[in-house]
C-alpha cells in the first residue's frame, strides 16, 4: 500500500497522530444499491462499491459521470432515492450532514472569509464544544502539520490558493473524522502546487489511516494517489481496481479509452486463441470470446508498441511532440490508420517522414468487435 | 470621465454650494447665526428630532424585512419566475418611490381607501378615526412600500456572494443551519446590510416627496420645513433659514455617507 | 482531452464556480421562505389590488374606466404626460452618454477611480432633492435675466439636467454591474487588436454585451422621472409634469380616482418594460461562453 513519494517540505517534526475514529481504527464504506435521479438525469444508477478501511479510493471520470453525486451523498449534502450507505456497518442514509462524522475538503471558497485561520480549523471542535484552549492548540498542531505553523493569524485571503487548500485539510482533519472526503480539491491550483500536494494529501492520508474518497476528473492524479481507482460513467462504476490494474487491464472500452491514451488497430482473430495484428501473432486475453476469423480492434497503449527504422516498414512518421523524458510519435500507417508511440527519449532519432516498423511488444492483447475504422487516439 | 465630472459639478455642486454659500450669509456677509438659530430654536429642533426617529424606524424596519425576503427569493433558482419579477418590481417600486406609490396608499388606508371602506361596512369600525395616512406613522408605512424593494437592490450581490461552500463546509463540521448562520452568513453580510441600511436611512432622511402628495407636510420634519421657510419668506425673509437647514440636511447625510463608506471597504473585502 | 473539456466545465477564479457544477438542488422549499415569501407578497399586491379597485371607481361613485380614458382625452393630462415622456427620454439619453463611457473608463484604466465614482454616485441618492429644489430656487432669485428665461423657464430644459443627476445612481449601478458580467478587458483589447478605434469599440463591442443592462437603467429612469415631484414642485409654475398633475388631480380636483389610475398606468408599463427585458438577458446569457480558463 506504501506508494513512493517525493518527501514534502513541511515541518519534520510532525507529532504522531492520534487515532483516527472513537474506535481508534479506520472503518469502511459501502455504497449499496444507490440511485439518485434528478428529475429526467439519472445521476447514479445502482452504485455498488465499497471502500476498505483505511483505503484511499479515487473516483475517476468525466464531467456528469456521477463521481460528485456519489460524494456528495456521502457527505450527506444529498439524499439518494434508492439504496443504502453505511459506514463502518452502520447505516448513515438517513442521518443529516452535520452530524455525520466526516471531513470534506472543496475544490475551492470553502474557508470562512470572517475568520482567521486558526479559527477555521478550530470551527469544527468548536461545534463539538471542545474548550477554546484546546482547540486553539489542537488547530495549531494541525496547521503544523499541514506546513502552515505560523499562518495561524492570517484571513483566508491572504493566502495563495495552495495554502488555502492545505488549511481546508488541517480543519477537515480537526474534527478527527471517520471518514476523509476530498472533491477534486487540487483542480484549481497550479500544476506545480498541484503535484506536490498531491503527494502530501496521501502522505497524510496513510499516517493517519483515513478512509478516504477522493473525487477528480485528472486521471494522473487518481492513478498516482489511490489505493484503488474506480472509473465511472454516466452514473455506473465501469472499473474499480489498483491503477496498474485498472490501466493494464480495462475492464471495458470506456476505461481504456479514457485512462490513458488507447491506440486501435484492426485485426482478426487467428486460431489457437490468437490474434494476428499489423504481421504479428499475439495472444489474447480473453482466448475463447470471439471465434477465429472475426475482424476485430486490438487494443494497443502507445508504450506497447515499438518503432525501427525500415526501408520497407508500414509506418511514416508525420509528428513528434517531445515531453522531456518520452517522446510522443504519430505514425500513419499504410492502411490508412494513425496510431501513436511512446519511447524513451534517449535514442529516437527519427525524423519526420521516416519509415517505420511497428512491432507490438504486449504479451497479451485486448480487443473488441469492430464498430468503427479503427482511430488512433490522442492523448487524454 | 471629465465631461461626467463637469456635469457634476455644475449641476450637482452648483445648487450645494448656493445652499451652503446662502446658509452662511445674512445681509450679505459671512456669519454663522443661521446655524445657531437652527440648533437652538425650538421650531427648528423638533423637525429634526421627528425626521431622525422618522428615518430610522422607517430605515431599519424595511432593511430587516428586506434582507429576509431577499434571502427567500436568492434561495431560489436563478431563472425562477418568482426572480424575474421581484428584480423587475423592485426596481419599479423603488425608483418611482414617493408621489405615485403614496397614490396607492391613499387608494387602500386614505379616508376614502377600499380597506377603509371596507372596515367600516363589514365592521362598523372606522379605521380613519384611529389612523391617518398622511401622520408620521401613516408616512413612515408607505416608506416601507419603496424602502423594502431598495434595501432587496442593495443586498442581493451580497447574499449571491455568499459561496454555497460556507454553508456545506459548516454543516460538514458540524454545524446546524443555527450555527452557520451565526457563526458565517451574519458576520459576513454585516457590513453590507450596515451598509444597505445606511443608505436607506439616507433616502429616508431625504424623502420628501410623499409628504408632498398626501397633503401631510405641517412643518414637522426637517424637508417639510424647508419647504415651508422657502416659500413663505415675504412675509418673515427666512430663506437663510431655510438654506440653513438644507446645509443642515446635507451634514446628516455626510454623516451618513462617511459610514457607510467606512463600512462599504469592509464588505468588500470578503465577498469580492 | 477529456481532462480539458472538463477543465472548461469547472471554471475556476470566477465567482459562479460551484453553482453550475450541480444540477440544481430539488429539496422541500423551506417552510421560513414560503412564510417570508407570502407575507410581502400579501404586503405589496393588496394595496395595489385596492388601487386597482379604488382607480375603477369613476366620480360618478360607479364602476368604470374613465379614470383611465381620461389619462388620454383630458387635455392638460395628455400635455402633462406627453412633457413628461420628453423628459424622461432626453433624461435617459443624456444620462447613458454620461454614464456609460465613463463608467468603462474607469474600469478599464483608471480603477484606482472607482472609489471616486462610488461616492459621486452616492451622492444624488442621499442629497435630499428637496435641498436641491431650495438651491436651485436661490439661483434663480439671484441669476441674470437671460439665464432665468433661457433656462428656468421652461420644464425641459430647467428638470432635465436635474434629473439626469438623479438618475445618475441607479444608471451607474446598472452598468456597473452589466459590465461586471462581461469579461470587459478581453473584450476590449480584442476589438482593439482587430483595429477598431475607441468609438467603434464602446458602441459596437461593450454596448451590445451590457444592453440589457444599459435598457434596463434606462427604464429605471423613466420610472424615476414619471415618479418625481420635489424638484418639479418647486420649480415649474408654467405647465406640470404627469406626477405633478397626479397630485394636482387628487388635492385641487378632487379626483383621485385619476391619480390613482395615472399611477396604475405608470407602475404597469414600467414594470412590463423591465419584465420583458429579463427574457431577453436570458437568452443572451445562454449564448455567450463561460469565462475564459
Amino acid at each position: 500500500m506504501t506508494t513512493e513519494s517525493p518527501s514534502p517540505p513541511v515541518d519534520p517534526q510532525m507529532a504522531p497522530p492520534a487515532p483516527v475514529s472513537a474506535a481508534g481504527s479506520p472503518v469502511g464504506v459501502e455504497f449499496k444499491g444507490v440511485q439518485r435521479h434528478f428529475g429526467t438525469v439519472t445521476a447514479l444508477q445502482g452504485l455498488d462499491m465499497e471502500i476498505h478501511p483505511g483505503e484511499l479510493v479515487a473516483l475517476l471520470g468525466p464531467s456528469g459521470c456521477g463521481k460528485t453525486t456519489a460524494l456528495r451523498l456521502l457527505a450527506g449534502f444529498d439524499r439518494p432515492d434508492a439504496g443504502m450507505i453505511t459506514v463502518g456497518g452502520r447505516d448513515i442514509t438517513k442521518v443529516p450532514a452535520h452530524k455525520r462524522d466526516m471531513g470534506m475538503v472543496f475544490q475551492a471558497y470553502s474557508l470562512f472569509p470572517n475568520m482567521d485561520v486558526r479559527t477555521n480549523v478550530a470551527f469544527g471542535m468548536r461545534m463539538r464544544k471542545a474548550p477554546k484552549l484546546e482547540r486553539l492548540e489542537s488547530a495549531d498542531r494541525l496547521l503544523d502539520l499541514v506546513g502552515l505553523g505560523n499562518t495561524g493569524d492570517r484571513y483566508p485571503h491572504q493566502l495563495s490558493g495552495g495554502q488555502q487548500q492545505r488549511v481546508a485539510i488541517a480543519r477537515a482533519l480537526a474534527i478527527e473524522p471517520t471518514v476523509l472526503l476530498l472533491d477534486e480539491p487540487l483542480s484549481a491550483l497550479d500544476a506545480r502546487v498541484r503535484v506536490q500536494l498531491r503527494a502530501e494529501i496521501r502522505s497524510i492520508q496513510q499516517r493517519l489511516r483515513i478512509t478516504a474518497l477522493f473525487v477528480t476528473h485528472d486521471q494522473s492524479e487518481a492513478l498516482s494517489l489511490a489505493d484503488r481507482v474506480g472509473v465511472m460513467r454516466d452514473g455506473r462504476l465501469e472499473q474499480i481496481d489498483t491503477p496498474e490494474n485498472v490501466y493494464r487491464h480495462p475492464a471495458t472500452e470506456f476505461v481504456a479509452e479514457f485512462v490513458g491514451a488507447m491506440n486501435r488497430l484492426p485485426g482478426r482473430i487467428g486460431d489457437g486463441g490468437e490474434v494476428v495484428v499489423l504481421g504479428q501473432r499475439l495472444p489474447l486475453t480473453e482466448p475463447d470470446r470471439y471465434p477465429p476469423g472475426t475482424a476485430v480492434d486490438a487494443m494497443l497503449r502507445p508504450e506497447a508498441l515499438q518503432l525501427a527504422p525500415d526501408a520497407g516498414g508500414l509506418g511514416e512518421i508525420l509528428e513528434r511532440t517531445f515531453l522531456g523524458s518520452s517522446v510522443r510519435l504519430r505514425v500513419a500507417l499504410d492502411g490508412g490508420q494513425t496510431v501513436v508511440v511512446e519511447a524513451s527519449s534517449h535514442g529516437t532519432d527519427l525524423p519526420l517522414g521516416a519509415r517505420v516498423g511497428l512491432t507490438v511488444v504486449a504479451d497479451r492483447v485486448a480487443v473488441v468487435e469492430q464498430a468503427t475504422p479503427a482511430v488512433a487516439l490522442g492523448p487524454a | 470621465m471629465l465631461p461626467f465630472l463637469l456635469y457634476m459639478v455644475v449641476f450637482l455642486g452648483l445648487p450645494l454650494y448656493v445652499v451652503v454659500h446662502g446658509a452662511l450669509t445674512s445681509g450679505g456677509h459671512f456669519t454663522l447665526s443661521n446655524f445657531s438659530a437652527i440648533f437652538s430654536q425650538s421650531q427648528y429642533l423638533i423637525p429634526l428630532k421627528n425626521s431622525l426617529i422618522l428615518s430610522l424606524w422607517s430605515s431599519l424596519g424595511p432593511a430587516i424585512i428586506g434582507v429576509w425576503f431577499a434571502a427567500a427569493v436568492v434561495a431560489g433558482p436563478r431563472d425562477s419566475l418568482l426572480r424575474r419579477v421581484v428584480s423587475s418590481a423592485s426596481g419599479v417600486f423603488a425608483y418611482f418611490a414617493g408621489a405615485p406609490l403614496a397614490f396607492v396608499w391613499v387608494a387602500s388606508l386614505g379616508t376614502l381607501g377600499v380597506i377603509t371602506v371596507f372596515f367600516k361596512s363589514t365592521f362598523g369600525y372606522d379605521l380613519s378615526q384611529h389612523f391617518d395616512i398622511s401622520s408620521q406613522v401613516g408616512v413612515g408605512i408607505v416608506y416601507f412600500y419603496f424602502q423594502i424593494p431598495l434595501m432587496v437592490i442593495f443586498i442581493t450581490p451580497a447574499l449571491e456572494g455568499l459561496k454555497p461552500e460556507w454553508e456545506e463546509a459548516a454543516r460538514n463540521l458540524g454545524a446546524t443551519r443555527l450555527s452557520y448562520l451565526r457563526h458565517v452568513a451574519v458576520p459576513v453580510l454585516a457590513p453590507s446590510f450596515i451598509a444597505a441600511w445606511l443608505i436607506l436611512f439616507g433616502s429616508a432622511f431625504s424623502a420628501f416627496a410623499t409628504m408632498l402628495a398626501l397633503d401631510g407636510c405641517t412643518e414637522v420634519v426637517v424637508p417639510c420645513k424647508i419647504y415651508f421657510e422657502m416659500s413663505n419668506n415675504v412675509l418673515t425673509n427666512s430663506i437663510p433659514f431655510g438654506l440653513a437647514l438644507g446645509t443642515e440636511m446635507i451634514l446628516v447625510v455626510g454623516i451618513v455617507m462617511l459610514v457607510y463608506w467606512y463600512v462599504q471597504r469592509r464588505a468588500g473585502r470578503w465577498l469580492r | 482531452m477529456t481532462a480539458l473539456a472538463d477543465a472548461v466545465d469547472t471554471p475556476f477564479g470566477g465567482g459562479q464556480a460551484a453553482p453550475n457544477r450541480r444540477p440544481a438542488r430539488r429539496g422541500r422549499p423551506r417552510s421560513w421562505r414560503i412564510v417570508v415569501l407570502a407575507f410581502t407578497a400579501i404586503f405589496y399586491l393588496l394595496p395595489v389590488l385596492c388601487s386597482v379597485k379604488f382607480s375603477l371607481i369613476n366620480q360618478k361613485g360607479t364602476y368604470g374606466v374613465q379614470n383611465y380614458t381620461a389619462i388620454v382625452n383630458n387635455g392638460a393630462l395628455r400635455a402633462a404626460l406627453f412633457l413628461s415622456l420628453e423628459i424622461a427620454a432626453i433624461t435617459a439619453i443624456v444620462v447613458v452618454l454620461l454614464v456609460f463611457p465613463t463608467t468603462v473608463l474607469v474600469r478599464l484604466k483608471l480603477p484606482k477611480l472607482t472609489i471616486l465614482m462610488e461616492a459621486v454616485t452616492i451622492l444624488p441618492i442621499v442629497v435630499p432633492p428637496v435641498v436641491l429644489a431650495a438651491g436651485l430656487l436661490q439661483m434663480k432669485e439671484t441669476a441674470p435675466l437671460w439665464i432665468v428665461n433661457a433656462f428656468f423657464n421652461h420644464p425641459v430644459t430647467v428638470l432635465t439636467p436635474m434629473y439626469v443627476v438623479l438618475a445618475m445612481p441607479l444608471m451607474y449601478r446598472a452598468v456597473d454591474t452589466g459590465l461586471r458580467a462581461i469579461d470587459l478587458h478581453t473584450l476590449v483589447d480584442a476589438s482593439r487588436s482587430l483595429g477598431a478605434g475607441w468609438p467603434t469599440t464602446l458602441w459596437r463591442v461593450v454596448l451590445p454585451n451590457a444592453q440589457t443592462a444599459v435598457l434596463g437603467g434606462m427604464f429605471l429612469t423613466i420610472a424615476l422621472v414619471l415618479g418625481e415631484v420635489v424638484i418639479a414642485n418647486q420649480l415649474d409654475q408654467s405647465k406640470l409634469t404627469f406626477p405633478l398633475e397626479m397630485i394636482e388631480f387628487a388635492s385641487q380636483d378632487n379626483a383621485p380616482g385619476i391619480s390613482v389610475a395615472m399611477t396604475l398606468t405608470a407602475l404597469a408599463f414600467t414594470f412590463l418594460l423591465l419584465f420583458m427585458l429579463t427574457f431577453v438577458a436570458r437568452r443572451r446569457r445562454t449564448n455567450t461562453t463561460g469565462a475564459i480558463s
